[in-house]
């Protein structure tokens, strides 16, 4: 029983991490159709902010922290500006002239801006990977009972939980929210009613670009390392997550990530031995098979329907 | 139009397409330089994949993510195929016996692969074909990440994540043209037969095409089982071009490449996959001769390591936003001895990107 429960808190704490990821992904599908396979790399750049400015050689193993090493308000900023700058620049340059292309084009034109980003973060810091770390009193243990729980993992699900709140509170009374769900419901009707296009996917990029740090800096507190295509797992999970929630629907993106996180945590935790490595693999064909029943993913949106 | 002109109208833009890359590999032969001649090899090994991914996505409209799985497939089929047995039965053990046994020639490899290839996306095509839209695009990403993730850990097939080496090498040009020319009389009979025609109108308008009986999920089945057999055998001619095959060759940046390849040229038309080839290698291998470093009146002018990647990524972002159909705009190269050569070309420019 503590084992399950242990194995579920595990889950949970992924699944955060992964919906955290779904919702900056799908926050972009509602406004734009767009599927963002950038959103990765954002994360890689979020964790990568850490160590900005690149203080040492590129083949260093350890790394510098300057902005890291900030008090924590600071480095949040910090982190969050740079990456909402990229996010921003990514709609300026290359996705605004896309606004009406079809969800295909946009794929690819995020597949185009997410293999630039990973080669300048090459450029700019080699490819080897560098060890950071961050946050090294999160990896003590609390009691609870008889569980042993990371305080990391607390933190994740805490934090998580907290965005989620603020993004909905966001999303449902502000003024800039009711645009950008009008956005997500219906663009051009939105657009007819005044709602300014390009200030309201702005203003997506930028909360996405905000989601996108929250994960890297829970990421890489876990797992102490960064790669230049550190997000790019992640940014599959999610992706699926997003797809399995129903395209559009935030509370789709979440619950699917969560899913997500879950069904490979507990495959990870209940698989036999010799399958465990197969993951990954199960997770996808899972993804396959959600999608051939129910196409439109669990939540469907009207965004989703294709219409005559 | 009598009929012998209408049929010099449709085999001339593939006869056009096998001339211009004789001539570039005639070119790269005379250079003589082994350097070339590898750059050239392994262009044609990927014109081979990208008419096959431009086999499905060109002619039905649908983007697939996933058709480097199939040379994934491919090329390990043709490694078990054509590795050296004493290694295999030492490394691969959970291999058959008429594999593990055996060394197949080159062609058999090959065939092995583009066979094996079309074998597995017949079940798994009958099984998502009839997602359309972007639940097809996202079931082919999952299908591309759960092959590379079978593959990278099936240790005693694969090899898992270390490679299978050993494979016989290929160094002859000519004998990866052969492929290539055979892969673009492959697409364009396709594409003009009556089943790729069908293809073609449900891409054009699928509702139509269903009202006058078409079967939209049989054609672009059989669309998506050519073009994995086209890609499997890119994958065969990929292991024997390398001779040292391991799965992360066969993912996220090969898709990339293959895709902006085929984007770049034009999707709607085979001729924009076999431009599109073209033109990406040029580019890269401008970018590659300034990373090296050039020197200008006495300056070296030197590009940072990885511009080419960053390069290739501005131009096909560029391409997306300013010429959507890509360079050939969705189409053929026109017969000069056809009239209405001009005016059809206009009219098949409705594809992928724009639609």
């Amino acid at each position: 029983m503590i084992g399950f429960l242990q194995n579920v808190i595990d889950a949970i704490s992924l699944g955060s991490l992964y919906a955290l990821a779904a919702l900056g992904i799908g926050l972009l599908f509602g406004v734009l159709r767009l599927i963002n396979f950038a959103h990765g790399d954002f994360i890689s750049v979020g964790a990568y902010a850490l160590i900005v400015p690149p203080l040492q050689a590129s083949a260093d193993v350890t790394a510098q922290m300057f902005i890291g090493r900030w008090p924590l308000p600071f480095m949040l900023v910090a982190t969050s500006t740079i990456v909402i700058a990229l996010a921003i620049l990514c709609y300026l340059l290359l996705f605004r002239y896309l606004k009406s292309s079809s969800p295909p084009t946009l794929m690819i034109a995020s597949f185009a801006a997410s293999y630039v980003i990973q080669n300048v973060l090459l450029i700019v810091y080699g490819a080897r990977e560098k060890s950071v770390n961050l946050w090294p009193s999160l990896i003590q243990q609390v009691d609870i009972g008889a569980l042993h729980v990371a305080k990391l993992q607390l933190a994740t699900i805490g934090a998580t939980m907290i965005l989620m709140l603020l993004l909905t509170a966001i999303l449902r009374l502000t003024p800039l929210g009711v645009q950008m769900r009008a956005a997500a419901e219906d663009f051009r009707m939105a657009q007819y009613l005044g709602v300014r296009s390009n200030y309201v996917i702005s203003v997506a990029f930028a909360v996405s670009g905000v989601l996108a740090v929250a994960v890297s800096l829970l990421f890489v507190a876990q797992t102490g390392i960064l790669t230049f295509q550190m997000g790019v797992p992640l940014m599959l999970f999610a992706f699926i997550g997003t797809v399995i929630g129903g395209m559009g629907s935030l509370v789709g993106a979440a619950v699917g990530g969560m899913a997500v996180g879950l069904a490979a945590s507990l495959l990870q935790a209940y698989l036999p031995g010799e399958m465990r490595s197969f993951r990954d693999a199960f997770v996808f064909t899972l993804v396959i098979l959600i999608l051939i029943v129910r196409p439109t993913g669990l939540f469907p949106t009207r965004a989703f329907t294709e219409r005559v | 139009m009598e009929p012998h002109r209408r049929r010099l109208e449709t085999i001339w833009s593939p006869i056009v397409l096998i001339g211009i890359v004789a001539v570039v590999v005639a070119l790269g032969q005379c250079s003589g330089a082994e350097s070339v001649t590898l750059t050239i090899n392994e262009m044609l090994i990927r014109m081979v994949v990208v008419i096959g991914v431009y086999t499905f996505v060109g002619n039905t409209g649908i983007l697939s993510f996933g058709q480097v799985a199939f040379m994934c497939i491919g090329a390990y089929a043709a490694g078990w195929a054509a590795g050296p047995p004493a290694w295999k039965q030492l490394m691969l053990t959970g291999l058959p016996a008429f594999l593990n046994e055996t060394q197949y020639p080159f062609i058999v490899a090959v065939l092995g692969g583009g066979l094996l290839a079309t074998v597995i996306a017949a079940l798994f095509g009958a099984a998502i074909i009839r997602l359309t839209g972007i639940a097809a695009s996202i079931a082919t990403f999952a299908f591309l990440a759960a092959v590379n993730s079978l593959y990278s850990n099936w240790d005693s097939v694969t090899a898992g994540a270390s490679s299978i080496i050993g494979i016989p090498t290929v160094a002859n040009s000519w004998v990866f043209f052969a492929y290539v020319a055979f892969a673009i009389i492959c697409a364009a009979l396709f594409q003009q037969s009556r089943v790729g025609l069908m293809v073609r109108a449900s891409r054009d308008d699928e509702i139509a095409a269903k009202s006058v009986a078409i079967n939209v999920v049989h054609v672009r089945l059989s669309a998506f089982v050519l073009s994995a057999f086209l890609v499997g055998l890119g994958g065969g001619l990929y292991a024997h071009f390398l001779g040292v095959i391991s799965v992360d060759v066969f993912y996220l940046n090969l898709t990339f490449l293959t895709l902006a390849m085929l984007i770049i040229g034009g999707s709607g038309s085979l001729s924009g996959a076999v431009i599109g080839t073209l033109f990406v290698t040029l580019i890269v291998e401008i970018l590659r001769k300034f990373e090296a470093g050039v020197t200008i009146q006495s300056h070296i002018l030197g590009l940072p390591r990885y511009s080419q990647e960053i390069g290739l990524g501005i131009v096909l972002a560029l391409v997306l936003v300013l010429r959507p159909s890509g360079l050939t705009n969705g189409s053929e190269i026109p017969c000069p001895f056809s009239r209405l050569s001009m005016r059809r070309s206009r009219s098949e420019q409705e594809t992928l990107t724009s639609s």
